[in-house]
């Protein structure tokens, strides 16, 4: 197995701030396949799932006069419903298009 | 003609942070600004009602493609703030009627946000996911054996072969557990905060292996060498797992203004 330091810890170490990142150790993943979604390792943009993760369950919550009171939306279901949806959506496409699996 | 506007905020930063978000687009593709009251900066945009109301949001956060354009978009702008000085992140979508809502909500809570900014300083969050690696990856599994004792009839054989490979998924299933467990641990002793996020589903995350472990770490952010470090060494000696590294984050998961302390739960 190849372990690599990540430049960015490098560069924080020299007080930069690095861009969010991702890196993989271990043995490679198995990979879904209806999914269609980026391939994992590397440095690419951050995975939309982690992201929600982070801007739907955390974060301040503040009551008073918002638009929108976050509290009251369950956010999880509802990000959860949104992409579940689309992937069986784009699923349901691939096998119209008769695109095999990979 | 001027829409009805409300207000997205992203963030609160304790000195003016207009600097670090200087032309930085925003979910409505329009210019942040920041609103200061009494030494607090709430990193603000001016968004349309007609796509920013109560409704149109609980509309629009169904809509992935919506979803994910928001999210990347209230991301960019909070990292962008973050690389100017700590910042307490805004969960998604919180909108104001006006610009005097936010002075309200700053000056109502200015003794929470002082606090969790003082309480967030230098730190950075950073992600760490574990995943069971499937058995066949870690050792392959007896299908070639060469069969036992010839008195046992073929179906015999096939049923005790069957057996051994379902406890030893198992078993590979609880020493990964095991092994997630003391990654956390081992992680939990380096940072200062932990918190535990539920497992992402396979189809969300986009793998098949089973999520173990999802969890954020705050840490100063010259402690990231040795954290990336540690996640490799503990990759080494638990090959049952594999270990993903995320971030730096802005402190997303340690924002809450009334958690003190979060442990490992």
């Amino acid at each position: 197995m190849t372990v690599q330091r990540p430049e960015h810890a490098v560069a924080a170490q020299r007080g930069e701030r690095a861009p969010t990142a991702r890196h993989a150790y271990g043995p490679p993943a198995a990979r879904v396949t209806a999914a269609g979604q980026e391939p994992a390792l590397g440095t690419e943009r951050i995975a939309l799932v982690d992201l929600l993760d982070r801007v739907l369950a955390g974060g301040v919550v503040v009551a008073g006069e918002v638009t929108l009171s976050i509290a009251d939306v369950d956010m999880v279901t509802i990000s959860l419903r949104a992409l579940v949806t689309s992937v069986s959506a784009l699923a349901g496409a691939r096998a119209e298009a008769g695109e095999p699996g990979r | 003609m001027a829409e009805r506007s409300g207000v997205w905020v992203y963030a609160v930063a304790e000195n003016a942070a207009a600097d670090s978000v200087r032309g930085v687009r925003g979910v409505a593709d329009g210019p942040v600004h920041t609103v200061t009251v009494s030494g607090l900066t709430a990193i603000v945009e001016d968004v349309p009602l007609d796509r920013f109301s109560e409704s149109a949001l609980r509309r629009n956060l169904e809509d992935l493609a919506w979803l994910e354009a928001a999210a990347r978009a209230h991301h960019r702008v909070i990292d962008a703030a973050a690389g100017g000085g700590p910042v307490v992140p805004m969960r998604l979508a919180t909108v104001y009627s006006g610009e005097a809502g936010v002075r309200a909500a700053l000056a109502d809570r200015a003794t929470d946000f002082r606090g969790a900014l003082s309480r967030i300083g230098t730190q950075q969050e950073w992600g760490v996911k574990a995943y069971a690696v499937p058995p066949r990856a870690a050792a392959p599994p007896p299908e070639n054996a060469p069969p036992g004792p010839a008195a046992a009839g073929a179906g015999a054989a096939y049923l005790r072969r069957r057996r051994e490979q379902i406890s030893g998924h198992e078993q590979a299933r609880q020493s990964a557990l095991a092994a997630a467990r003391t990654v956390h641990a081992a992680l939990s002793r380096l940072a200062a905060q932990t918190r535990l996020h539920p497992p992402q589903a396979p189809q969300l995350s986009g793998n098949s292996d089973q999520m173990l472990l999802n969890a954020a770490y705050l840490l100063d952010g010259r402690q990231s060498g040795e954290l990336a470090a540690l996640v490799a060494a503990l990759a080494e000696q638990h090959p049952g797992v594999r270990l993903e590294l995320t971030g730096p984050w802005p402190p997303y998961s340690f924002a809450g203004l009334d958690e003190g302390r979060e442990g490992a739960q």
